[in-house]
C-alpha cells in the first residue's frame, strides 16, 4: 500500500505538470463536445485526434486521448437529458428518465445527479484500476503465446455474446475484421498477401482508416439529407442543486452503478454501452417503485451514468496490464501508444512508471476538470448542436480525411476509409454492428502469431491450449458462451440482449 | 424473400470464396506446421459457416427492400466528393481540394448562397491547414504555387 502511494506520488508530479494539465484539459473539452455532437462516437473522436497527438509525449499523447475518451462519457449525458438525443450510445438509458426530468422542470438536477454520479464513479474506478492493474501485471507475466491465443478468442467471443444482436452475425463481423487483418506482410514469413501489388498495403490496414471509415464517414453517410434542429431545454444555473430527496435516491444507484461498471469494463467487448444498460436494469428490478422509471426516476440517470463512466476505467485494466484491448477505443489507444514506441503489456508498469502512474493521476485530474467543465458551461456545450447539420457534416468528412491522411501521409489511407465508410453505410443499413470489424483488424496479427507461435512450441500440437491450465480456462469459458448462446437461441424470447436496443438511433459506439 | 440477413450472409459467404480462391497462391503449410495461407483459408471456412448460418436462419428479418433508402442518393454524392479528394489531394494539395469540396457540399448539394458557401469553404480549408500544418505540425500536402 505505501508502494502504491510513493507510486501515485510520482503519478501526480506528472500529472500536475503545466503541459500534461494543458493536455489533459484539451482533452477533457474536446471529449465532452465530441460527446455533445450526436454521431461523433468517442471511437471516431479518438481515431480523427491521433494523429495530432504524434507531435506530443507519450504521457501528453495517452493523456489527451484518455480525456477524450471519459470527456465523451460525461458530455453523451447533456444532450440526452436535455434534447433527449444520446451523444454516444452510452447514454441511451440516460435519454428515458433525464429527459423526463427535464420536462418535469428538473433538468438541471438531472444534469449535476449525471455529473457528479460520474464524477464519483471515475475517480473510485480509477482507485480500483490502480489496486488492480499492478498485480494483474504480474500474473500476466506467466503468459505466453498458448494464453494469449486464448485470451484474444475470448475477447472476440465476448464482444459477440455482449453485443446487440444475434452471436452468430456479430461473430462473422469478428471474422471480417480478422480477414482485414490479414492484408500485408505475413510477419513469420514474409510473403505479401491480398495485397495485389499495391505496396501501400504491405503494412496491412491501418487501425484509423479502419475505424474512422467504419464510425465517422459511415454516420455521415447514413445521416445524410437530416434537417435537424430540434428543441433545447436550458436549464439555469442555479436550478443546478437536486432536492434532498433527489441526492438520497441517487446515492445506492451510483455505488451500484460504480462497481457494476468498473466489472465490466474489465471483461472485453463494448463495455461502456453495455454497463449503462445493465445498470438501469438493475436499478429498475431494486427499485420499490420501478413504475417511476420512464417518468423521471432519479436512479434511471444515477446508475446508468455512474456505470459508463466507471466501465471506462475498467476498460483500460487489461489494456495497460496484458497489453490485451478489451474493445475498439482501448485498441485505438494502445496503436497510439505503440507510436509513442511504448509497449503496453506485463512490464510497462516496471519500465515506465512514470507514463503509467502519471496516466492514472491525470485521471483523477481529467475527472475534477469534467465536473468544473460539465455543469457550469453545460449552455456553451449544447449550442455546438445550434449548428445546422447542413454545414456539420462537411466539416466532419474534412476532419475524417485530415485524420487519416496525417497517419501515414498516404492517399491509400483515406481510399481505405472511404470504402470502409461505404461498408460501414451498407452494413448498417442491413442491420449488422460494425464495431467487431475494428476489434478483429486490430486482433488478427496477434492471434495469427500467437496461434503459429503455440504450434511451434508443442510441435504442432494443439493440445497445447488445452493442457496449459490457464489457456483451457479461457478456451473453456469461451465454449460456455457459445454454448449458453445456442440454449438461449433455443429457448428463444429468454435471451435479455434481444430486448436492448443498442442501435436506438444508429450508432455502435 | 429477399430480406437484410438472407442478402449479407449470402454477401459473406461470397466474400468468404474470393478469399479462399485468392488464397491458392500462397503456401499452406500443413496442420500441424501453418504456411501464410493457412489462417486466411481458415477464417475464411468459419466466415463461409457464419455466412451461411446467418443466410439461413434469416428468413424473418426485414426486407432489403422495407429499409428506408432514402438518403442512398445523398450518401452516394458523398462517397463521390471524399473519392474527389482522393485524386485531388496530392495534385491540387489539401487547401484547393478541400475548399472545391467543401463548397460543392454546402452550395451546390445542400443549397446554400455562394458567398456564405464559399466563407464557410474557405475558412474550414485555410483554418484546418493552418491547425494542423501550422500548429500541429501535420505535414499536408501542398498544389501548384505552393498552396
Amino acid at each position: 500500500m505505501v508502494e502504491t502511494l510513493q507510486n501515485l506520488g510520482l503519478g501526480f508530479s506528472v500529472a500536475l505538470q503545466p503541459a500534461v494539465l494543458l493536455y489533459a484539459f484539451v482533452g477533457c473539452v474536446v471529449g465532452t463536445l465530441v460527446g455533445v455532437l450526436p454521431g461523433v462516437g468517442p471511437l471516431a473522436g479518438i481515431s480523427l485526434l491521433l494523429p495530432a497527438t504524434f507531435g506530443l509525449t507519450a504521457t501528453n499523447a495517452i493523456v489527451m486521448l484518455a480525456g477524450i475518451y471519459y470527456g465523451a462519457m460525461y458530455g453523451g449525458s447533456t444532450t440526452s437529458i436535455l434534447m433527449r438525443i444520446p451523444g454516444e450510445a452510452a447514454s441511451v438509458m440516460t435519454c428515458i428518465d433525464g429527459y423526463a426530468m427535464a420536462r418535469k422542470g428538473r433538468a438541471g438536477a438531472a444534469l449535476a445527479i449525471a455529473a457528479i454520479g460520474s464524477f464519483i464513479a471515475g475517480t473510485v474506478s480509477v482507485v480500483a484500476l490502480m489496486l488492480l492493474a499492478p498485480p494483474l501485471a504480474g500474473f500476466a507475466l506467466r503468459f505466453g503465446p498458448p494464453e494469449y491465443f486464448a485470451l484474444l478468442l475470448l475477447g472476440l467471443l465476448v464482444l459477440a455474446y455482449m453485443s446487440g444482436g444475434s452471436m452468430v452475425k456479430s461473430l462473422a463481423m469478428a471474422v471480417l475484421g480478422l480477414l482485414l487483418g490479414m492484408i500485408g506482410i505475413d510477419q513469420m514469413s514474409g510473403y505479401f498477401r491480398f495485397a495485389y501489388g499495391v505496396v501501400e498495403l504491405g503494412d496491412g490496414l491501418g487501425v484509423v482508416p479502419i475505424a474512422v471509415g467504419l464510425f465517422g464517414i459511415a454516420e455521415v453517410l447514413a445521416t445524410a439529407g437530416q434537417e435537424v434542429p430540434p428543441q433545447v431545454l436550458k436549464p439555469k444555473l442555479r436550478e443546478l442543486l437536486p432536492s434532498r430527496r433527489e441526492w438520497r435516491e441517487s446515492v445506492m444507484p451510483i455505488g451500484r452503478g460504480t462497481v457494476l461498471g468498473f466489472l465490466i469494463g474489465i471483461i472485453p467487448g463494448s463495455a461502456h454501452i453495455i454497463s449503462s444498460f445493465v445498470s438501469y436494469a438493475v436499478e429498475r428490478r431494486l427499485s420499490r417503485h420501478p413504475e417511476e422509471f420512464g417518468q423521471g426516476a432519479v436512479a434511471g440517470v444515477a446508475g446508468p451514468e455512474s456505470a459508463n463512466n466507471s466501465a471506462t476505467s475498467g476498460a483500460f485494466v487489461p489494456m495497460l496490464a496484458l497489453g490485451v484491448p478489451s474493445g475498439p477505443i482501448p485498441a485505438v489507444m494502445l496503436a497510439a501508444l505503440m507510436v509513442h514506441g511504448v509497449s503496453p503489456g506485463p512490464l510497462l508498469i516496471k519500465e515506465q512508471p512514470a507514463l503509467f502512474w502519471g496516466f492514472i493521476a491525470s485521471m483523477y485530474v481529467g475527472n475534477l476538470m469534467l465536473l468544473a467543465l460539465n455543469l457550469p458551461m453545460v449552455g456553451i456545450f449544447v449550442n455546438v448542436l445550434r449548428v445546422p447539420y447542413s454545414l456539420l457534416y462537411p466539416a466532419i468528412i474534412m476532419f475524417c480525411v485530415v485524420g487519416v491522411y496525417a497517419v501515414n501521409g498516404s492517399v491509400v489511407d483515406v481510399w481505405i476509409a472511404i470504402v470502409m465508410g461505404a461498408l460501414g453505410y451498407v452494413l448498417r443499413k442491413l442491420g449488422f454492428e460494425t464495431a467487431p470489424i475494428v476489434l478483429g483488424a486490430i486482433l488478427a496479427p496477434m492471434i495469427e502469431l500467437a496461434l503459429r507461435q503455440s504450434l511451434a512450441m508443442s510441435d504442432g500440437q494443439y493440445m497445447i491450449f488445452v493442457s496449459r491450465p490457464i489457456s483451457g480456462t479461457l478456451l473453456a469459458f469461451g465454449a460456455a458462451l457459445v454454448l449458453l448462446n445456442l440454449v438461449s437461441w433455443l429457448g428463444r424470447g429468454l435471451d435479455w440482449r434481444r430486448r436492448i436496443p443498442l442501435d436506438e438511433k444508429g450508432e455502435n459506439l | 424473400m429477399l430480406t437484410t440477413e438472407r442478402l449479407g450472409g449470402s454477401a459473406l459467404c461470397l466474400l468468404a470464396l474470393f478469399v479462399m480462391w485468392e488464397s491458392r497462391r500462397l503456401p499452406l503449410g500443413t496442420w500441424h506446421n501453418p504456411g501464410p495461407g493457412y489462417f486466411p483459408v481458415l477464417l475464411a471456412v468459419v466466415l463461409l459457416a457464419l455466412g451461411g448460418l446467418v443466410a439461413f436462419m434469416g428468413g424473418r428479418a426485414p426486407r432489403v427492400a422495407d429499409v428506408g433508402w432514402g438518403e442512398a442518393g445523398q450518401a452516394l454524392v458523398i462517397l463521390g466528393v471524399c473519392a474527389f479528394i482522393c485524386f485531388g489531394l496530392e495534385r491540387l494539395g489539401y487547401r484547393l481540394t478541400m475548399l472545391g469540396a467543401l463548397l460543392f457540399l454546402v452550395w451546390l448539394v445542400e443549397r446554400r448562397r455562394l458567398v456564405a458557401a464559399l466563407g464557410f469553404a474557405a475558412a474550414l480549408a485555410f483554418g484546418s491547414f493552418y491547425l494542423f500544418d501550422t500548429l500541429l505540425r501535420v505535414p499536408l500536402p501542398r498544389g501548384p504555387f505552393n498552396i
